[in-house]
Order: structure tokens, then C-alpha cells, then sequence
């Protein structure tokens, strides 16, 4: 396995308007490694693929993919670079008005000038990685939400990327697509030697096949380590977080006034 | 959708536009401009137009010739100047002369050319100089009134 | 009170421009990445399948339906100064010059408008914009363009086939239903129809029409917020300013157009 950085992100600062969401992130990914960032739904990490992928740029900080930083390349630098990734959207993102098989070869088609009898062929294959060569011809409203999280999957690889990024990939899945998707991820990254970004909240899903992660609360980095650090770890955080406690010091109540003065107890009314 | 089929509806679609504007072009409406180039202007000047709009025809014999280009009130001899614009094909001689007339009792009115018997022919910015004005129906039916009056009258 | 209704009025101002800037913005990205959808024709005729022949049926029977209405009540009307044989005239005229484009104008943004809408935006909900972007195709080119130039085309086509079918539907009323005179019917018509006075003004109205539908349709789906609420709410929208640019720009060029003709 080669040890070199594939994505480096030195120092980000980022928000939507006035609103801060990342507050100082570092985080690093090597080549041929399952990077799990894991969190709190709404705590930035859909952004910070968002800012890998060069669709945001950073308000400081620099975000680093095979040493280009994204946030100062220009359009057609930036779209070089984004042939080189993939990306697995939450549910899917298929597109709903073709079929499997020219969801697989859209970027083939797009990027390059392949017979198509050649992407045929690749596609064919990409979709056998997968296991769904047999719903080629299917229509993506006719897939079941783990199938078509499988065949986003299928597309994301067609180009054969360095890096793929996956926003959430078990989401709404049932226990056995859980399994499938993950196994997946951690196969396609050892036999095509790509190098895997999950953002998740599932943790015991992902600490089967990541070997590092990264824990993301309010905008920082609050641990980190390989998958076995992280369960023995005694970090509060990470323990109510991995056990999935109620409350700790990941807390319960968005923030708010005292509940007492929301209720306006001890007010006289008037 | 199989491509060919779609590709045969847009097909069949922007033929049908074409036809129906070809329908429109040939039988709905006619080229009635007369362009520019294929044309020679006539200037001619009336005492009185009556109701008659630029665009109008320029018509003899009945078969239209041309169309009025252009109207305006020289302010020096107190007369209409009308401009028609003649296509090229139909020459006439230089003594023809123009008349407002009214195609029916009510419709529009035009400009009817009665050729003369001159050697030779009008040329661009000649001028038509015996011309006869519209007739304005109300000054008719005063003439009308106004004679009957007279007859009427003792002796 | 006062002073937050006028922060509610300066805040709405200052978003309208801002929207107006953005839709600006927009619209010169969409001519200027405007090249793939003429190398790959074929993604602009499948939109124009989907904006044009299937608006053929409700282009057709409404053209029919106004065109027989016209023969009917400008017959009406003219036979009570003893000028029916002008009905050609009136309809013709009425259809080419206004009528036409601007129904056919109206029924395409509602029919193909608001479709345009409802599917850039729930592409855009289901991310499926955003995994374009993300796959180095840009969707302003790839999904935008081919669907502008192919409402730019449609319109025209639609325009003419409702006048046609309009004046079709006067022919069938006035000659054969009432008993105009046939001969008299066409030769008013062609007398009064002036190639390019009319026919070729109201092309161009129903060109610039289909800009404007489109760009609005464009526009409101690329900027819907990625909701059911939001791609709902911009449908409707899509309909009504479309509608409404259909007859403001229609009076606007009517006024360029036919002035100084009678």
C-alpha cells in the first residue's frame, strides 16, 4: 500500500454567510485507505466533501487533492480535476429519465470518444462490480434505494478515479443492503486501489471497513484515529457517539433560552 | 424512447411548421412588398386623398403594379405628395394619369394609373401630372342636394 | 410598524435585484456554453420532442377551436356593415398578427413551461445537477442549453401551426358552415396578408416569445429551493411571469411593429 497524502486540508474555515460551519478542520487521506469523517447530522460534514469536490471554496484554510489545491483552480482546472473523482450522493442522485446503463456510461460518453461497443464493455463491467449487471435495462424508478445507491456506485467508478467520496451511503438502507454497500466500498478500494472518503453517521457500519477516522462536532476535528482506537476510546464524545447515547456532551436540546424562560414562568402577564 | 422514433416526431414536427408557414406565406398572404431594387418611385400630387393609407395598392387595368410608398402634405402648394412604388416589369408612358378610386361603395380606396399615349416612359423620380382626386362622398351628396335646390328653385 | 414594513419593502427590493442580476447571469452563461447543444444536436431534439410535439395536440385543437370562434363572431360583426366576404380578412389577420403567437405563446408555458420547471428542479432536489458538476459535465451546457434552444425553435413551429389551423378553422365555419363566398374568403385574405408585414413580424414575435418562456421556465427550475414547497412554488411562477412577459413583450413589439401601418 503506497503512503502518500492524496487529500490534505490544512486549517478550513467555511460558512454560509454569517452562519460558521467549519471552524478550523484538518484532516488527511491516503492513498488506498477508507477515510470514515463521521458526525452529528448537520455538523459540516456533507461541506466538507462539498469543498474537496471544489463545488464551495474555502473562506481560509487550504484543501489539497493530489496536490492541487482546489479552491484556486480555475473552471477548466477544476473539472480536470473532478474526472478524477467520484462521488456517491446520499440517495443516489441517479438520473431519472435514462436507463442504468447510460447512468453508467454518462461520463464515458461525456468525456471521451470511446466506441460503444468499448462502453459496452465498461459498463457491463462497472455494473458486475457491483452485482447488477442484470438491471441494466432498468429504469432508476425501478430500483430499490440500496440498488440504486449500488449503481450511483457503478457510475461514480466508470472513469476509474484516485479518490471516491460517498455523502452518506447507508442511509435509509435495510440491514442486509447495509452489509452489501459496505463491503463494497471497502472491496472496490483494495482491487481498484482507489482511495474512499465516507461521511457517515453509522458508526458501527463503517468502523467494520474504514482505517481511519475523523469526528466532526460544531466545525472541529474532536478525535480521530484507526477504527480500534476509536471503540476503546474513553473520549466522552466518541463514546456517546458510538453507543449511541441520548445525551452527553453531544447535547439533546438544540440551543435555546431556559426552558423556564421560553415558558415565561415568573413573568407577570400582563 | 428509441432514438430513431424521437428523432422521426421532431422530423415530422418542424416539416409540419414549415408547411404551415409555407401555407401561410402562399396562401394566406401574398408578397406584397415591393422591394426596393425591383422598383422605380413616381411622385404624384392630388388636392385631395380621401381616405387613402400608404400600403395601398397601386392597381391598372385592376392588376396591382406597386403600392404607395410613402404620403406627405407638401405645405407649399397645399397638396398630398404621394410616392408610389412601381415594380419594375410594368412601365408606363409619361402622360399616364393617376386617379383615387374606391374599390366598391365602402371599401378601400387605391390609386388607379390610366396609361397615356407618350413615346416615352416614366423613369424613377418622375413626377405624374394629371391626377384626380378621391371622391368625398359627402361633398357629392351636397353637390347632389345642392342642385336639386337649384332645379327646385322658382324662376 | 412603519420602519419594519419599509425594511420589509427595502429587503424584497434589494432581493429582487439580486434575483434579476442572478437570472442576468444566467442567461449570458446559458447563450455562452450554448455549443454543445448545437455539436450534439441530438440533446436538443430530444427537448424538442418533449417541448414540441407534445405540445402538438393542444397547439392544434385550440388553433381549430379560436379559429372556428373567430369565423363565427367576425361574421357576426361584419354582416351588419354588409362585409362578410373580409371575414378571411379579420381572421387572418387577427391569427398571424396576435392571436397565434401569442395563445400558442400562453398554452406553451403552461404545457411546456412549467414541465421545463418541475423537472429542472427536482433534478436539482435529487442532487442529480449537483452529480453532473460533480462528474466534470457542466449542467448549464449539458441540461440547460440543449433545452432553451429547443423551446427557441419549438415556439415558431407551434405559432404557425396554430395560425394555420386557426385560419383552417375559419375557412371550415365561414365557407362551409355560413356559406361565405370561398373565392372572395381567400382573395381578401391574400389581398390584406402581407408577407412581411404580418406573417414574418408575427415569426418573430413568437421567437422572442419562446426566449422569453423558456428563459423564465430555465431559470425558475435552476433556482427553485430543492423542496416539494419550492419546485411547486416555482412552477406556478413559471406560468404566471411567462404569461405575463408573453403579453407585455406582445404589446411591446406590436407597438415597434405595426406603427405608422393604417
Amino acid at each position: 500500500m503506497q503512503h502518500d497524502t492524496l487529500v490534505e486540508i490544512r486549517d478550513v474555515v467555511f460558512g454560509y454567510g454569517a452562519r460558521p460551519v467549519l471552524k478550523g478542520i484538518n484532516l488527511t487521506a491516503r492513498r488506498g485507505q477508507v477515510v470514515a469523517i463521521m458526525g452529528s447530522s448537520g455538523c459540516g460534514k456533507t461541506t466538507l466533501l462539498r469543498l474537496i469536490g471544489g463545488q464551495a471554496r474555502p473562506g481560509q484554510g487550504s484543501v489539497r487533492v493530489a496536490g492541487e489545491s482546489v479552491g484556486e483552480l480555475d473552471r477548466a482546472g477544476l473539472y480536470r480535476l473532478r474526472r478524477k473523482m467520484g462521488m456517491l450522493f446520499q440517495f443516489g442522485a441517479l438520473f431519472t429519465d435514462i436507463p442504468v446503463f447510460d447512468n453508467v456510461a454518462f461520463q464515458l460518453r461525456e468525456h471521451t470518444d470511446l466506441p460503444e461497443d468499448a462502453i459496452r464493455d465498461l459498463v457491463l463491467m462497472k455494473l458486475h462490480a457491483v452485482g447488477l449487471r442484470g438491471a441494466a435495462d432498468l429504469m432508476p424508478s425501478e430500483l430499490s434505494g440500496g440498488m440504486a445507491r449500488r449503481v450511483a456506485l457503478a457510475r461514480a467508478i466508470a472513469l476509474d478515479p484516485m479518490l471516491v467520496m460517498y455523502d452518506e451511503p447507508f442511509a435509509g438502507l435495510d440491514p442486509i443492503s447495509l452489509g452489501v454497500t459496505g463491503n463494497l466500498i471497502r472491496r472496490l478500494t483494495d482491487t481498484l486501489g482507489l482511495t474512499s472518503l465516507v461521511v457517515t453517521h453509522d458508526v458501527q457500519e463503517s468502523l467494520k471497513i474504514v482505517d481511519y477516522v475523523y469526528f466532526v462536532s460544531e466545525g472541529v476535528i474532536v478525535a480521530e484515529g484507526t477504527a480500534d482506537e476509536i471503540r476503546a476510546s474513553d473520549l466522552p464524545y466518541v463514546h456517546q457517539f458510538v453507543h449511541g447515547e441520548a445525551d452527553g456532551p453531544m447535547p439533546f436540546h438544540y440551543p435555546a433560552p431556559t426552558y423556564a424562560e421560553d415558558l415565561r414562568l415568573g413573568v407577570q402577564r400582563a | 424512447m428509441n432514438r430513431t422514433v424521437l428523432d422521426l416526431w421532431v422530423g415530422l414536427f418542424v416539416i409540419a411548421g414549415i408547411g404551415s408557414l409555407l401555407f401561410l406565406a402562399l396562401k394566406v398572404g401574398s408578397m406584397n412588398t415591393v422591394k426596393a431594387g425591383n422598383s422605380y418611385e413616381v411622385v404624384a400630387r392630388f388636392d385631395n386623398i380621401g381616405g387613402l393609407k400608404p400600403r395601398a395598392p397601386v392597381k391598372s387595368a385592376g392588376v396591382v403594379v406597386g403600392r404607395v410608398a410613402d404620403i406627405r402634405f407638401d405645405n407649399e402648394t397645399y397638396e398630398a405628395a404621394v410616392t408610389l412604388r412601381i415594380d419594375k416589369r410594368y412601365a408606363f408612358p409619361k402622360d399616364t394619369s393617376a386617379a383615387i378610386m374606391t374599390s366598391g361603395l365602402l371599401g378601400e380606396q387605391y390609386i388607379g394609373l390610366e396609361a397615356g399615349g407618350d413615346e416615352q416612359k416614366l423613369k424613377d423620380k418622375d413626377r405624374i401630372t394629371l391626377t384626380q382626386s378621391a371622391v368625398v362622398l359627402e361633398n357629392l351628396i351636397g353637390q347632389f342636394i345642392y342642385g336639386k335646390a337649384q332645379e327646385g328653385a322658382p324662376q | 410598524m412603519l420602519r419594519r414594513s419599509i425594511e420589509g419593502l427595502g429587503q424584497r427590493t434589494i432581493e429582487g435585484v439580486w434575483r434579476i442580476g442572478f437570472a442576468a447571469r444566467f442567461f449570458g452563461a446559458m447563450l455562452l456554453h450554448s455549443g454543445t447543444a448545437f455539436r450534439r444536436f441530438g440533446l436538443t431534439i430530444r427537448e424538442m420532442y418533449f417541448s414540441g410535439v407534445l405540445s402538438l395536440i393542444i397547439i392544434l385543437v385550440s388553433g381549430l377551436f379560436v379559429g372556428m370562434v373567430l369565423g363565427l363572431q367576425g361574421y357576426e360583426t361584419l354582416q351588419r356593415y354588409g362585409s362578410e366576404s373580409a371575414l378571411g380578412t379579420l381572421v387572418a389577420l387577427s391569427l398571424v398578427r396576435e392571436l397565434g403567437p401569442v395563445l400558442a405563446g400562453l398554452l406553451f408555458a403552461s404545457r411546456a413551461g412549467s414541465a421545463i420547471t418541475a423537472e429542472i428542479g427536482l433534478m436539482k432536489a435529487t442532487e442529480q445537477l449537483s452529480a453532473m458538476e460533480m462528474m466534470a459535465v457542466d449542467p448549464i451546457a449539458r441540461v440547460v442549453a440543449p433545452r432553451f434552444w429547443a423551446g427557441v425553435i419549438s415556439m415558431p413551429v407551434l405559432a404557425a401551426l396554430f395560425s394555420a389551423m386557426g385560419i383552417f378553422g375559419g375557412y371550415l365555419v365561414g365557407v362551409h358552415l355560413i356559406g361565405v363566398d370561398e373565392g372572395s374568403f381567400w382573395s381578401q385574405m391574400q389581398g390584406a396578408v402581407d408577407f412581411e408585414q404580418d406573417i414574418l413580424n408575427g415569426v418573430i414575435k413568437s421567437v422572442v416569445f419562446g426566449i422569453a418562456i423558456t428563459t423564465i421556465a430555465l431559470f425558475e427550475g435552476y433556482d427553485a429551493p430543492p423542496t416539494a414547497e419550492g419546485v411547486s412554488g416555482a412552477t406556478t411562477r413559471t406560468v404566471v411571469t411567462s404569461s405575463l412577459a408573453v403579453l407585455a413583450l406582445d404589446f411591446v413589439l406590436t407597438a415597434f411593429m405595426f406603427r405608422g401601418i393604417n
